[in-house]
């Protein structure tokens, strides 16, 4: 027994170093893979390419634009970002998941305020949902998103007119969205809010400008009284600072061609319906 | 003057050190614990408001179905001891009262299935407003309990693989001494909803 310990306590130490470093190798490559696997998840989701992603084509030109027209005034109007995303398939996903995926992947709403919906349509699996982020779901309550499913789009869809439907959809979402008292009485403080920060952003480069004449003059004096003069050159920043940065979404650039979110989320509110 | 220069030199040789502690990954680790203990208070969070929806519910269909009392009381009961149950962040390290936690909840959740299975036997049940309202709360609820649960699972998955991986291990050992987060075994599959089919 104690003739064999001490070759008992040497023996394991490599060993284990060896599973370590086994395991060490494991981990990463497990991290690895998962970030590939988590890249490749992302690839699959459709890219954000405005207020309406038609990717199963179920709506004309004509309708698509009309719809993107509704959606910019509600954003412009209450800072809402409504999107309508239709897809060819959920990837074997059911469609709650999906959509809470999508939609967080899109960021939809203001960062601070959450204030997104998406409405997504995939066809090929029958269902639709509405995923309400989570600034809204008082105002656009699960009870209400199934009721524009089952009332608004549902009997269109039955009868394929998906175009048809979708149309309604938005258009109840928006009532729904825009008749809530207590949402729309916030809108003026939102709207002076952003005319405010606006304000500042004008301000700012003469703030700067003032600050770096001041540094200037006080710099020269110094130097003056060391006996040595500097050139009169000043490098006045002339950046885009006054520039309209209306639409405000949390920070995104929002201009008039692209559309992004603004880095809102969902917890998964809002329902989901069948046909 | 040199005394104003030796301060701002402390005060950027301090600016520095905390940039280059937060720099080098000690915030990491308790950011990414706060992280998944606020995921948790979201996930009893929801639970919780499924609990509320209960009483409601229970009202409602005992109203149309009065004789299904085995069923409405097994929600009640299972509902009363869900409640019951209750985790507070710094117990999350505890893998047997999280499986408490679950399997209570889950023991509910079964209940309002079974509840849900006989109220399809009522056809006046079906076309009541205040049902099919509750009925897409309810469905509305599971979702968020999903999609928080989801959340909470890959927030921990985040903060446990940091306190074993380079280089957050470091700190691990030399600071922090953190425990592992209790993982949250969703019985029913934690990425599709259970289907609430009324």
């Amino acid at each position: 027994m104690s003739d064999t310990e001490p070759a008992r306590q040497t023996d394991p130490p490599p060993q284990r170093r060896l599973t370590a470093a086994a395991v060490l190798v494991a981990l990463v490559g497990l991290m690895l893979l998962a970030g590939v696997g988590a890249s490749l998840r992302a690839a699959e989701l459709p890219a954000l390419t405005g207020r309406v992603v038609d990717n199963a084509n179920l709506l004309s030109a004509e309708s698509q634009s009309a719809i993107e027209s509704k959606l910019k005034s509600l954003e412009e109007k209450s800072g809402i970002q409504l999107v309508v995303a239709t897809v060819t398939s959920l990837g074997g996903e059911a469609i709650e998941p999906y959509a809470n995926k999508l939609f967080r992947a899109w960021r939809l709403g203001e960062k601070t305020k959450n204030n997104g919906v998406l409405l997504l349509v995939a066809p090929t699996e029958h269902k639709a949902r509405i995923e309400v982020g989570y600034g809204l779901e008082g105002t656009l309550t699960d009870a209400l998103s199934k009721l524009i499913i089952t009332n608004a789009l549902v009997p269109h869809f039955k009868a394929k007119d998906f175009q048809g439907g979708i149309e309604h959809g938005v258009d109840d979402i928006i009532s729904v969205l825009s008749t809530d008292a207590a949402e729309w009485q916030k809108r003026p403080d939102l709207q002076k809010a952003r005319q405010e920060n606006s304000g500042f952003g004008v301000l700012l480069p003469f703030i700067i400008v003032f600050g770096v004449v001041i540094l200037i003059i006080y710099m020269r004096r110094k130097a003056r009284s060391g006996g040595a003069r500097s050139g009169g050159m000043v490098f006045i920043p002339t950046g885009r600072w006054g520039s309209n940065r209306g639409g405000g979404s949390g920070g995104s650039d929002s201009g008039n061609s692209g559309f992004s979110g603004g880095g809102g989320s969902s917890g998964g509110g809002g329902a989901s319906g069948d046909w | 003057m040199f005394s104003n220069l030796s301060r701002f030199r402390a005060a950027s040789a301090a600016v520095i050190m905390g940039l280059a502690l937060s720099g080098c990954g000690y915030n990491h680790i308790p950011t990414l614990e706060e992280q998944a203990k606020a995921s948790w208070s979201e996930v009893q969070n929801q639970y919780q408001r499924r609990a509320d929806l209960i009483p409601n519910l229970v009202n409602t269909v005992q109203g149309y179905a009065k004789q299904e009392k085995d069923v409405l009381t097994s929600v009640i009961e299972a509902r009363a001891k869900a409640t019951s149950v209750h985790i507070d962040a710094s117990s999350l390290t505890d893998p047997d009262k999280v499986k408490q936690f679950a399997d209570a909840q889950n023991q509910l959740s079964g209940a309002l299935g079974r509840l849900i299975a006989v109220s399809e036997n009522y056809p006046d049940l079906k076309s009541n407003q205040n049902f099919l309202a509750l009925q897409s709360q309810l469905e509305g609820t599971e979702n968020r309990i999903a999609v928080a649960r989801r959340d909470y699972i890959e927030n921990v998955r985040a903060f446990n693989t940091s306190l074993r991986t380079f280089p957050d291990v470091i700190w691990q050992t030399l600071v922090f001494h953190s425990k592992p987060l209790a993982e949250f075994t969703a019985t029913q599959g934690a990425d599709a909803p259970p289907q609430v089919k009324f």
